[in-house]
């Protein structure tokens, strides 16, 4: 009895969490995809690890430390390219390496327990707790209101900063918003699938959706569900296999990415077939 | 603009500029590179803030959209997942908020302009769909969809297909008619005939108001100079000046 209402908690939660996942990765992926900012956030994921370090050592949340790093290094970036001292992606670089540094030497100076570093890295659904579900699903609201009130206003700026300048005196302070949402939710996915591979679970969806289509508001709403897919699959999979279910997850969405592409470029050569016969 | 200065930092690129676009104005701005084209373009946008000296609009350009803006064609990335019809729309966010909805008449407008500027059935495309000058068309859509009543052209005598050079200048005059243009040309040998008048801008501004020669002022070139040219070509040849 009571491991099938283990199994019932454990199925929603996965449930949940791919959910949250597949909303929060698709909005921001979309986003970080279409702007070119995939190394920005590989940068911003693995800058967070130091505060996951700090977290440990100072005996807090590490996801709060992670979270406060995210935004700290996003924003920094972001300036640092504004004000256009320091090339950006050296700058990236440095913070990328950086962190992990940082985490590394306070998880080894952390008395007692070493936490299993292999969970932070790779992701780990068993360390997820409904905290964590919860931040993701308050995520979620967030982006979606944020995304959908100032739709146009988004999209402008990051098409085209230097023409929204003309009209208007807050692309900055969007750019800064949106950096620093877009590092939050990097956080948020870090216990799922793990700083090594969370940067797969924004940019592989959005990839997916545009073999589809070009148009921004339709690469959202097939990352959200392509998104799903994979990591509902993956958590499946990941379950019965007993391997880790960020690696599980990022794998499942690359094969959905092969299989796609395949199958339209296929298409493409058939149809181009029929027209010559005809 | 009354004896406007602006600079970056210690380098001064305007100063003491007296400028009126007039209405329907045609003026087309030459100068050397570094001479202040640009600058003044930046200052009429309000993306530079001038040192000294000020702007005065006319009451009626304060509302809205007021002045379009075509900018050299590198300013958005032409493979972001944007469509034509959400660019030009772009060209109306000065007059909505940053919360905005686009109206159905906001996309009607927007379809208006799309065959006025030929681009019929490429409202769903994107950018690296489109050739060179049709991208140059869609950010000309962007600047007049708001019907501004000055539009500032920067260097678009940087045509990738020639062909489209000629209709983009007939389209202008076509334009000139609703609005005043106000065009950088980084040409200075060449420009287009539909050009009214002239600003030459090297820090200082000289307004030339017409088509204009004398023998007075083409003696203080200093030297005898000679025009060449075959068959019926339009020229204008500019009075001296420091």
């Amino acid at each position: 009895m009571e491991t099938s209402i283990f199994q019932y908690g454990f199925i929603v939660k996965g449930l949940l969490g791919a959910v949250f996942a597949s909303v929060t990765a698709g909005l921001a992926g979309t986003y970080v995809v279409s702007k070119r900012m995939v190394f920005l956030s590989g940068g911003i994921t693995h800058a967070s690890f130091g505060g996951i370090g700090i977290g440990y050592f100072m005996g807090i949340n590490p996801v709060v430390g992670a979270a406060v790093f995210g935004i700290l290094s996003a924003l920094g970036v972001e300036y640092l390219s504004v004000k256009q001292r320091i090339r950006e992606d050296s700058a990236i670089g440095i913070l990328w390496a950086f962190g992990m540094a940082i985490g590394i030497i306070f998880i080894y100076l952390t008395p007692g327990y070493t936490p299993n570093l292999m969970s932070y890295l790779f992701g780990s659904i068993l360390t997820v707790s409904n905290a964590d579900i919860i931040a993701l699903g308050t995520m979620s609201a967030i982006l979606i209101l944020y995304f959908g009130i100032f739709y146009r206003t988004i999209l402008y700026i990051s098409f085209d900063e230097v023409f929204a300048r003309t009209y208007s005196s807050y692309v900055d302070v969007f750019k800064y918003i949106t950096t620093s949402l877009i590092a939050l939710t990097i956080v948020l996915n870090i216990r799922m699938a793990g700083v090594v591979l969370v940067i797969s679970l924004l940019t592989i969806p959005p990839n997916i959706a545009m073999l589809f289509t070009r148009v921004y508001f339709k690469i959202v709403i097939w990352s959200v569900l392509a998104g799903f897919v994979g990591t509902a699959t993956g958590y499946v999979i990941s379950y019965y296999a007993g391997i880790p279910v960020g690696a599980t997850i990022i794998f499942t969405l690359i094969i959905i990415w092969v299989l796609v592409k395949t199958t339209t470029l296929l298409i493409m050569k058939l149809s181009k077939r029929r027209n010559k016969v005809l | 603009m009354h004896s406007l200065s602006a600079s970056y930092g210690a380098n001064i690129a305007l100063k003491d500029v007296d400028f009126t676009v007039n209405e329907n104005d045609f003026i087309g701005v030459i100068g050397p590179n570094g001479g202040g084209k640009t600058t003044l373009l930046k200052v009429i946008l309000g993306l530079l803030n001038p040192v000294k000296g000020k702007m005065v609009f006319n009451s009626e350009l304060l509302n809205g959209n007021s002045i379009g803006y075509l900018p050299q064609i590198s300013t958005g990335d032409i493979n972001y997942p944007v469509t034509v019809t959400d660019i030009i729309l772009s060209g109306l966010m000065i007059r909505k908020g940053i919360i905005s909805r686009m109206s159905l008449s906001d996309k009607k407008k927007a379809n208006t302009v799309i065959d006025e500027l030929g681009l019929e059935g490429m409202a769903k495309s994107t950018l690296n769909e489109l050739s060179g000058g049709q991208m140059q068309r869609v950010f000309l859509g962007r600047a007049i969809i708001g019907d501004p009543r000055l539009l500032l052209l920067d260097e678009p005598a940087n045509f990738v297909d020639t062909t489209f050079e000629n209709d983009f200048y007939e389209k202008l005059k076509d334009l000139n008619k609703r609005m005043a243009i106000l065009m950088v040309s980084h040409d200075v040998g060449t420009i287009s005939s539909h050009i009214k008048s002239f600003a030459c801008v090297n820090r200082s501004l000289h307004y030339h108001p017409s088509h204009e020669i004398t023998n007075e002022d083409l003696l203080a070139y200093g030297c005898p100079i000679q025009l060449v040219t075959h068959g019926d070509v339009p020229h204008t040849v500019l009075k001296y000046h420091k």
